[in-house]
């Protein structure tokens, strides 16, 4: 008969946990720790993280599931995070939005084929004098046109191929 | 300037970033080496003439002057033209603090923001910095909540909540832990002076938040700092690591018995985490849910003990009013709206950027003689003040004075201060669909106005869209917007209907009308 708990455990996650105390209430820090070191978020860690902080499984995935930025799947290689709010929809993002999503054929909030584009929709980078804003890896962008996020993605991919 | 190198400012603050600031203080570098001249880069924050970004000031004999927006490419021919003599070229603008849309500002908050290196305690301190938590740190807790009352300061953060009442709430509560938790979670559309101050001037918050601590005898505080904001999160672990080294934080803060430590907590991309129950509930690692008030989160709040919840510029605000005195900021401002407020212009606008100015100056005012009209130079159509949650407002009624009353009479509200400018290409009903689709993306799930209004909303307003039984779906929407208006546990349904309602009323073209 199978073991009826998980033994699977994630060293990692385990050692993020102890780094903040086992406390429950460094959930969210310890998410963006574990998350920060695969990419995403996998059952093993999440157990894990449940285990060392002394929570229900059910209470890490309530959470996990509340916040946009935890990601249960591998992300593509490049995340392209475009701002749709208000003051960038009155600088033409939603132009830039349908462009990236026909142009790289991927939906916002899915990856490219070949895994290497994710587009990414966000409320606010908080550049709403300069915008339309996009972040490309981390990186903030100002008065964005297709033509230039276009060049910015693909030397990010070419960089990628390079390595 | 004799004998020294000679100081250049070339900004580091996120916008500014975002329009190649690092590849400009870059090329400036390696002109000045090839060219063998003795120059100091210093990173400052940005002064909120966002369209002149990037920035660049060169320090003379007169005062700083500045040159932009300056691209990689334009470096050399600054240098050919003199830029670190203050020479005349293309991008020179004289000195800064002549620019007209700087001088005519009234920054207190933001006085020292892109003045000093952000980072760098020995100008807080030469710029005024620390004044006003050693005054604190000599006061009884009831002496600084007085002060902080009589200045008439308010809660920026939207609500407008007194913030001398509140602290003395949390003040008169029993002894024991107590908690000072900053809202850095700045998620509306055309904000980003919480962004700007903590990049700018990081010091000014925490000594806002020492003074808080003193106040009501908290002895650990929380910046709860959204994750969209990166290069904020790493000034602010900089400057709480800075003040820890000096002993600013940490037990008995110079000399006195107050007890304090500052921790950064990252948000995870919610909206409704800028709420402050919901931000609570997020700082104890749990869904950030709203919860139903009372109990306030002075009397019960962060693991149910008295807590300050605060926006970054109230709390920034109180070392200049514990300073320079509540009558100094109180002279400030309009009725019950007292002091300055930093507005925000976002969106399509020439001259974006951050403007402190007394309550009271008219909404035209910002758009045109500070703002420049529209970037695009089509004709504006509307503005969206007050974030996402705020009314869009007509060009007619653009003579409305930016305070918390006379905002709330026009049916519109300040929130945090932000003015999204829109031209005559603006679909109304579009943007009153986009209200509702953002709440349903943002909402907690809590209460069923919110959640199920808002996807029932935006059903209604594609019916509109598409021309459907019109009366009768206008009619449906009105009501929906009043059950939610009067229903929701917090302001994110409560106040949803409000740029909806907003965009019916004064564009009612756009709805078929």
């Amino acid at each position: 008969m199978a073991a009826l708990i998980d033994k699977l455990e994630h060293a990692p996650a385990r050692l993020i946990c102890g780094r903040h105390g086992n406390r429950p209430d460094a959930l969210l820090e310890i998410l963006h720790e574990a998350q920060a070191a695969d990419g995403w978020l996998n059952d093993d860690a999440l157990r894990t993280i449940a285990d060392a902080l002394n929570i229900s499984r059910a209470e890490t995935h309530g959470v996990v599931s509340f916040y946009h930025d935890y990601k249960r799947e591998a992300p593509a290689k490049h995340a392209i995070k475009l701002c749709r709010a208000e003051a960038c929809q009155a600088v033409g993002s939603e132009a830039l939005a349908a462009h990236a999503e026909k142009k790289w054929d991927t939906p916002t909030g899915g990856k490219s084929a070949d895994g290497e584009i994710g587009l990414e929709a966000v409320y606010c980078l908080g550049n709403c004098a300069l915008g339309p804003s996009v972040m490309i890896d981390g990186e903030l962008f100002g008065r964005m046109t297709p033509e230039r996020l276009d060049a910015l993605i693909e030397q990010r991919i070419e960089k990628t191929e390079r390595e | 300037m004799a004998g020294g190198p000679t100081r250049i400012y070339v900004p580091c603050d996120a916008a500014a970033l975002s329009v190649g600031a690092d590849d400009v203080a870059a090329s400036i570098r390696r002109e000045a080496d090839k060219r063998k001249v003795d120059v100091e880069i210093i990173r400052n924050g940005s002064r909120g003439m966002l369209w002149l970004e990037p920035l660049v000031e060169v320090e003379t004999g007169d005062g700083r002057v500045a040159y932009g927006p300056v691209a990689e490419g334009d470096v050399a021919s600054l240098f050919d033209a003199g830029f670190l003599n203050g020479g005349d070229h293309a991008l020179a603008h004289g000195m800064t603090e002549q620019i007209a849309f700087f001088a005519r500002q009234e920054r207190v908050t933001f006085a020292r923001c892109g003045v000093i290196d952000p980072l760098s305690l020995a100008d807080f301190e030469a710029h005024g910095g620390l004044v006003g938590l050693r005054k604190a740190l000599v006061m009884a807790p009831t002496e600084i909540v007085g002060v902080v009352t009589a200045s008439g300061l308010r809660g920026r953060g939207g609500a407008g909540f007194p913030t001398g009442i509140k602290w003395n709430t949390a003040l008169e509560q029993p002894g024991g832990e107590k908690y000072i938790c900053c809202n850095a979670d700045e998620g509306d559309s055309g904000t980003f002076a919480d962004r700007m101050l903590m990049e700018g001037d990081p010091f000014s918050l925490l000594e806002g938040m020492a003074i808080a601590a003193r106040t009501v005898g908290a002895s650990t505080g929380y910046i709860y700092l959204r994750s969209e904001y990166p290069h904020a999160i790493k000034t602010m672990r900089r400057a709480v690591d800075t003040w820890r080294k000096v002993g600013l934080l940490g037990e008995n803060i110079e000399g006195s018995d107050t007890s304090f430590d500052i921790h950064i907590r990252v948000g995870a991309g919610a909206y409704i985490c800028g709420e402050e129950s919901a931000m609570l509930e997020s700082l104890e690692g749990k869904r950030g849910e709203v919860k139903v008030k009372p109990p306030i989160p002075a009397i019960s709040g962060l693991f149910g003990k008295p807590t300050i919840v605060n926006n970054v510029l109230t709390l920034a605000t109180t070392p200049f009013i514990l300073a320079k005195g509540a009558a100094y900021y109180k002279n400030f401002g309009v009725g019950r709206s007292r002091g300055t407020q930093p507005f925000q212009l976002a969106g399509d606008i020439a001259r974006g950027g951050l403007v402190e100015k007394a309550f009271g100056v008219t909404l035209r005012e910002l758009v045109e003689d500070f703002g420049g009209g529209a970037r695009s130079g089509k004709p504006i159509r509307a503005v969206q003040a007050g974030g996402p949650l705020g009314a869009y407002i007509p060009t007619r009624d653009f003579d409305v004075a930016m305070d918390y009353e006379a905002l709330a009479k026009a049916g519109a509200m300040l929130g945090h201060g932000g003015v999204v400018v829109f031209n005559d290409t603006v679909d109304m009903a579009r943007q009153a669909r986009f209200a509702m689709e953002f709440c349903e993306i943002e909402s907690c799930g809590k209460c069923t106005p919110c959640r199920i209004g808002s996807v029932r909303g935006k059903e209604t307003i594609d019916k509109i869209i598409a021309g459907e039984n019109l009366t009768e779906n206008l009619e449906v929407l009105d009501d929906l917007c009043d059950l939610m208006t009067d229903a929701s546990l917090c302001a994110m349904g409560g106040l949803t209907p409000m740029p909806v309602q907003s965009a019916v009323k004064h564009f009612p073209e756009d709805f078929g009308g």
